[in-house]
């Protein structure tokens, strides 16, 4: 046996080592597959309630052409932002990021496995609730989709940056709670249920939900194009949050 | 070649606490430096700034000639950290736990020989949390030396082991070290020390207290130890002045000092000169545990000399 440790110090390429992570950010994923469901299960209730039925009132005759890119964007906030941030906090106390932080993987390469398993996550479940909402009679505009994809693309940056600061900063308790507690406000009165209040452009920069929900309906319901005014407001949230997370990051 | 680690003059405090107060220590390339110490003693916090999840309040620290916190990306594939508890995903198993972390080395150690060799195999599909605390220690080194690093630190690395699994871990480092591994490991167990360091730097209160091999430490001047039983009430006299000798209970002498054969002989001819009847006669090595004990506990232990 003799020689079997000799060392030969290295790391994998980068590559290499970011796919292992994405893989075991997945695979433990689906190993709280009830918590995915049940990360569903609000948006589809919602979708199903509010869309199918006259419980809520909803601005237009339309209702699932409210109610379903809302309930889009509620999924997206939910598995980026409530979901991540409860995660990455257990993680923390855990002491699993410390250990990672004592391995070759490094801090953006931890940052980039964590959004991609996100991102891989929210692709799933948009498909299966759009899926939903096609077979409840939802008729989107196929056309207006890129312009869709890049608020969602904006918005999950924004929620995994916020959900990433306050697992940094608070204890796991705390970030659940106070996700959790964000995840109810948001769904009250970003818009989703029934209609978001009037704060004018000053409502999308307060409500990232709301300003989301309201760039999918303009665009996949209607059509349209998105205001500036959403793209600003989920721009800024993104870099604010991306930045605050990546400077505040820390591994123990 | 730099030396593995260099620790200048380290102090680290948890608010107006000093933790480690003023620590300078080296462990040379390919050698086995055992950190000794009761609880608290700062163990920990210093391998912490070594490790660079600390940084230093002042002094400096050097691990392969790299800064440990600045450096942190270009060190850790060198590096085989052991933390002393925790650190893995409750729910991933201790396979996909070890094959991840051999997944980011380049050249990794074969997984299921590490896990033969730890006697992991048969967890190799527990997940985390169902293992015990003496498998979780034992995951955690295997996942320490996956990567075949050249420096490996070690903090408490048989905690919570059983003395089967301490034996395996220590034949373990042995192999390390002779693999030209270097090893700087914390432990508060004297056994472990004595067997394994070639080095050993006894900490107390945040203090190196003493430095040196655990033959160096044992065998210093005078700490040997004479024990004589005789009759009882003799008193010595100049020509034992220059030994310490106490009489602890009636007719049982302890002497000790300078004790080389000819001193032994003298001792033995001044009882003789008493008429003294002697009926036992034992020499006693001071071991790693009585220079610890005197050095960590102060007056409370017998201190010679």
């Amino acid at each position: 046996m003799s020689g079997a440790f000799a060392p030969a110090p290295g790391r994998a390429p980068l590559r290499t080592v970011v796919a292992s992570q994405i893989r075991m950010e997945l695979t433990l994923t689906a190993r709280r597959g009830e918590a995915v469901v049940l990360a569903m299960g609000v948006p589809l209730l919602v979708l199903l309630g509010a869309g199918l039925t006259e419980a809520t009132n909803v601005p237009g005759d339309d209702r699932l052409a409210f109610v379903v890119p809302g309930v889009l964007a509620l999924t997206v906030m939910s598995t980026a932002f409530t979901g991540q941030a409860i995660t990455t906090g257990y993680e923390r106390s855990y002491g699993v990021l410390k250990r990672l932080g004592a391995s070759p993987l490094t801090r953006p390469g931890l940052l980039f496995a964590k959004t991609t398993a996100v991102l891989g996550l929210i692709v799933l479940q948009l498909i299966t609730l759009a899926a939903v909402g096609l077979a409840v009679g939802w008729r989107p505009h196929l056309g207006s989709i890129l312009p869709a994809l890049g608020v969602t693309v904006l918005a999950t940056a924004a929620y995994s940056g916020l959900a990433l600061l306050m697992a940094s900063r608070l204890r796991p308790e705390a970030t659940t709670g106070a996700a959790t507690l964000i995840y109810v406000l948001m769904l009250a009165a970003g818009g989703i249920m029934f209609a978001a209040p009037d704060l004018g452009t000053f409502g999308w920069f307060l409500l990232p939900l709301a300003a989301h929900a309201e760039a999918l309906r303009e665009t996949l319901s209607y059509g349209g194009s998105v205001p500036t005014a959403i793209w600003l407001s989920l721009g800024t949230w993104a870099v604010v949050f991306v930045t605050a997370a990546a400077r505040t990051f820390r591994w123990e | 070649m730099t030396d593995a680690v260099e620790v200048r003059d380290v102090v680290v405090r948890y608010g107006d606490t000093p933790a480690v107060d003023g620590v300078s220590l080296t462990v040379p390339r390919g050698r086995v430096l055992s950190l000794l110490g009761h609880n608290g003693a700062g163990k920990t916090s210093l391998l912490q700034v070594c490790e660079g999840f600390r940084r230093a309040d002042s002094g400096t620290v050097r691990v392969l000639g790299l800064d440990p916190m600045g450096d942190h990306d270009a060190l850790m594939p060198r590096l085989g950290i052991m933390l002393q508890s925790g650190g893995v995903y409750p729910w991933a198993t201790a396979g996909e736990i070890l094959r991840l972390f051999a997944s980011f080395a380049a050249t990794p150690l074969d997984v299921d020989m590490l896990l033969d060799r730890l006697g992991l195999r048969k967890f190799e599909r527990t997940r985390w949390r169902r293992l015990s605390g003496g498998e979780q220690q034992r995951l955690s080194l295997a996942v320490a030396l996956v990567g075949r690093p050249e420096l490996v630190f070690l903090d408490e690395p048989t905690a919570g082991m059983d003395t089967e699994a301490r034996h395996t871990t220590w034949r373990l480092i042995e192999e390390l070290r002779a693999d030209g591994v270097t090893v700087l490991l914390t432990t508060h167990l004297l056994d472990e020390a004595e067997r394994l360091a070639d080095d050993v730097v006894i900490m107390r209160s945040g203090v190196v207290a003493a430095t040196g091999t655990p033959a160096e430490l044992t065998k210093a001047a005078g700490i040997d130890l004479l024990e004589v039983r005789a009759d009882p009430g003799l008193v010595p006299d100049g020509r034992l002045a220059h030994l310490k000798v106490t009489e602890p209970t009636p007719g049982e002498y302890t002497i000790t000092g300078a004790l080389d054969a000819a001193v032994i002989a003298d001792v033995l001819s001044w009882f003789a000169t008493k008429n003294a009847q002697v009926t036992a006669v034992n020499t006693h090595r001071r071991t790693l545990e009585d220079v610890y004990l005197a050095l960590t506990a102060g007056e409370k232990t017998r201190v010679y000399r």
